[in-house]
C-alpha cells in the first residue's frame, strides 16, 4: 500500500500533526519506505493464530470502585501552560 | 579509585566507613562535571548532596537498608517530583513532574542518591541516542561513535564510571543494545516485573524498566529493589520477588543453551559473531550444553514490532496536546491550531514518523491488514520461544548485528529499524533478556545476549555472573 501526498496530509491531520508543504515530498517518501517493510506482514501465513494483545496473556486486573487518588489539582494546574478559575484554558471553541 | 568499585564493593565500603556517601556522591558529581559525553540532561547536584548527607546520618545510626547512600543516574523517562522530566523531548523541556514514578519512590525509600537524569532518544524511540532534543550522547569507547539507544545516556554513564548504576527502559532493545555497545551489563526483566507507573509511556504492552550496571551481581542487587507488584500499574504482575542474589553461584554444568540459527545468518558482523561464539564456547567449558534451535518467525518481529509499537505510541502520545502540561505553541488561533502547532513544534522527526505510522495503521480500513495482523505475528514469535524453552534453559546470541557505528552515519529510518532484529522478539514475547560484555571487535565492546523464559531472571543473572567469574570483559574500562 503506497501513500500519496494527500493521504499523508490526511494522516498527519488525524494525528494532529502538521507537515509543511516543503517537507511533504520527503515525508511521503520516508513513510512509504517504512510501510514497504511493514507490508511484509501480508506475506506471512498466520493460520489461525490468535491476536496477542498482552505479552503475558494476563486478564485485566479489576479493583473496587473506590476513590484512591488524592486531589492534586493544584499541583497539576501549576504546571499547565494556561489556567484560569481552576480550569485549563484553550482558545475559544464556541463564540 | 571509588568509581572503579562495583556496587557490591561500595555497599561494603559505606558499611565499613571507608568512605561516606557524601564523599562518594561528590566524587561522582566531579566526574560528571568533567565528562564530555552529554550523558545527562539534568544533573541534580544540590538534591544529591542533601540525599547523601541524609544517607550518611542513617548509615551512622546503623539502620540503613543495603543500598542506602549508593548514587545512581535515573533515565529521564521516570517521573521525579519537583525535578524536570523531559523524556528527551522539547515537548517536556519545561515539565517539572508533580509526582514520583513508583520506581523513583522505591529507590528513594532505600535512601539512594540520585545524581541526575540521563539523556535518551526522544520518548525512547531510537537505537542511537541521536533522536534526543538535547543532542546525541557519545560512546565512551570512541566519542565519534553512538552509545546505542534509547537508554544511551544511562549506558554511557555507567561505562564511563560517572555513575555506579543507571536505570533504563527497554521497549525493543533500549537497555540491551546500548549495554552491548557501551560494554556494560543490562537487564530487561519479564514484562510486568517492574512497575511502569510514572514511566513515560511509549508502547505500553512492550515497555519494561531494568537495571544497567557493570556486573551481573550488581544487577541482581538492584533488581531486588526495582521489582515488585504495584497496584498503580494495571499490568504489574502480582508475583513474589525472590532474592536475586541468592542463586548467582550455581554451576553451569548441564545448563542447556539454545543457539537460534536465525541469529547467526547474513547481516551479522563477522567480528561480533566471533566474540559471541567465543563466549558460547566459554559456557561449554563451564559444562553447559549447546543445542541449535530455530526461531523461524524472528525475522517477522521487525514488521510486527514496527506496527505494534507505533500504534501504541500514537495512542499514548495523544496526551501531549499543549493543554495540560508540556509545550504549547505561541498565540494559537483556535483549538486545532493549538494541537497542530504544539505537537508539530514539540515533537522531533522520529517521534512524528512513528505517530503517523501508528495513526495510519489504526485508521479505518487498515486496522486488519496492519495492527491485527501484527498481533497475530506477535503470537507466532511468542510461540517460537515457547517451543524452544521446552528444549533449552536459555537462548544465547548477539544483541546487535554490529558494534557501535559512527554518529550521523545511519540516516535512513528503515536501516536503523533493521538493526533491532535480535532484540525485538524478546519484547513482543514479554521475556527477560540480558546483555553482558563478551569481548571486543575493532576495539569496540560487544555484548552477548541471554534470553530466558518468563520469570527466569534468577537463571539469567546466575549465568551472567558465572561468565563474569571466568572472564574479565566486564572490568574493561574506557577510562582510568
Amino acid at each position: 500500500m503506497s501513500l500519496d501526498n494527500n493521504k499523508v496530509k490526511e494522516i498527519a491531520f488525524l494525528a494532529r500533526l502538521s507537515i509543511e508543504d516543503s517537507e511533504l515530498e520527503q515525508s511521503t517518501q520516508e513513510l512509504n519506505n517504512i510501510l514497504g517493510l511493514m507490508d511484509q506482514l501480508g506475506e506471512i501465513d498466520t493460520g489461525d493464530a490468535e491476536p496477542m494483545a498482552h505479552p503475558l496473556e494476563m486478564s485485566q486486573r479489576l479493583r473496587d470502585d473506590q476513590v484512591t487518588e488524592e486531589d492534586l489539582s493544584e499541583e497539576f494546574q501549576e504546571i499547565a501552560p494556561k489556567t484560569g478559575s481552576n480550569h485549563f484554558l484553550v482558545p475559544t471553541v464556541i463564540e | 579509585m571509588m568509581h572503579n568499585l562495583t556496587i557490591a564493593e561500595q555497599i561494603k565500603g559505606l558499611k565499613n566507613r571507608e568512605f561516606s556517601s557524601l564523599e562518594l556522591t561528590q566524587h561522582y558529581l566531579n566526574r560528571i562535571d568533567d565528562s564530555k559525553l552529554n550523558a545527562f540532561i539534568s544533573v541534580t547536584s544540590e538534591q544529591a548532596i542533601t540525599q547523601a548527607k541524609m544517607a550518611d546520618s542513617i548509615l551512622a545510626k546503623g539502620n540503613a537498608s543495603s543500598l542506602t547512600g549508593i548514587p545512581y543516574a535515573h533515565k529521564d523517562i521516570f517521573c521525579t517530583k519537583g525535578i524536570k522530566t523531559s523524556a528527551g523531548s522539547k515537548m517536556l523541556d519545561s515539565f517539572i513532574s508533580p509526582y514520583d514514578a513508583t520506581l523513583t519512590e522505591k529507590l528513594n525509600y532505600q535512601n539512594m542518591v540520585m545524581l541526575g537524569k540521563t539523556n535518551m532518544d526522544e520518548f525512547a524511540m531510537g537505537s542511537s541516542n541521536e533522536n534526543s532534543y538535547y543532542g546525541p550522547v557519545k560512546n565512551p569507547w570512541d566519542t565519534k561513535k553512538v552509545p546505542g539507544g534509547s537508554s544511551g545516556g544511562s549506558a554511557a554513564a555507567v561505562a564511563s564510571r560517572i555513575s555506579p548504576f543507571a536505570t533504563g527502559t527497554d521497549t525493543g532493545g533500549s537497555i540491551r543494545q546500548p549495554a552491548s555497545l557501551c560494554g556494560i551489563t543490562g537487564l530487561k526483566p519479564t514484562y510486568g516485573r517492574i512497575s511502569r507507573y510514572g514511566m513515560i509511556a511509549y508502547a505500553s504492552s512492550l515497555d519494561q524498566a531494568g537495571p544497567m550496571t557493570r556486573t551481573a551481581e550488581d544487577s541482581a542487587i538492584i533488581l531486588n529493589v526495582m521489582a515488585g507488584f504495584d497496584t498503580k500499574d494495571s499490568t504489574s504482575a502480582n508475583k513474589s520477588v525472590p532474592d536475586y542474589t541468592q542463586n548467582l553461584s550455581k554451576s553451569m554444568k548441564g545448563l542447556k543453551i539454545g543457539l537460534p540459527k536465525e541469529y547467526f545468518s547474513e547481516g551479522l558482523d563477522k567480528g561480533v559473531e566471533k566474540v559471541v561464539m567465543k563466549a558460547i564456547s566459554d559456557y561449554e567449558t563451564m559444562g553447559a550444553e549447546v543445542i541449535e534451535v530455530s526461531l523461524p518467525n524472528s525475522i517477522h518481529a521487525i514488521p510486527a514490532y514496527y506496527i505494534v509499537a507505533p500504534c501504541e505510541c500514537s495512542s499514548n502520545l495523544s496526551r501531549f496536546d499543549g493543554v495540560r502540561y508540556g509545550y504549547r505553541c505561541d498565540d494559537p488561533k483556535d483549538l486545532n491550531d493549538l494541537y497542530l502547532r504544539s505537537r508539530s513544534e514539540g515533537f522531533g522527526d522520529e517521534v512524528k514518523r512513528r505517530i503517523m505510522i501508528g495513526a495510519y495503521a489504526l485508521s479505518a480500513g487498515y486496522y486488519d491488514a496492519y495492527y491485527l495482523k501484527a498481533q497475530k505475528v506477535r503470537k507466532l514469535v511468542s510461540e517460537d520461544f515457547k517451543k524452544v524453552f521446552k528444549e533449552v534453559d536459555v537462548v544465547m546470541g548477539p544483541v546487535s548485528p554490529s558494534a557501535a557505528f559512527d554518529l550521523g552515519s545511519v540516516k535512513d529510518p528503515v536501516s536503523m529499524y533493521l538493526a533491532d532484529i535480535y532484540t525485538l522478539s524478546v519484547n513482543l514475547a514479554g521475556l527477560p533478556g540480558m546483555s553482558i560484555p563478551a569481548g571486543f571487535s575493532d576495539n569496540l565492546p560487544v555484548g552477548l545476549q541471554l534470553i530466558g523464559n518468563h520469570w527466569s531472571e534468577e537463571l539469567l543473572l546466575n549465568a551472567a555472573h558465572q561468565f563474569q567469574l571466568k572472564t574479565d570483559w566486564h572490568n574493561s574500562s574506557p577510562v582510568d
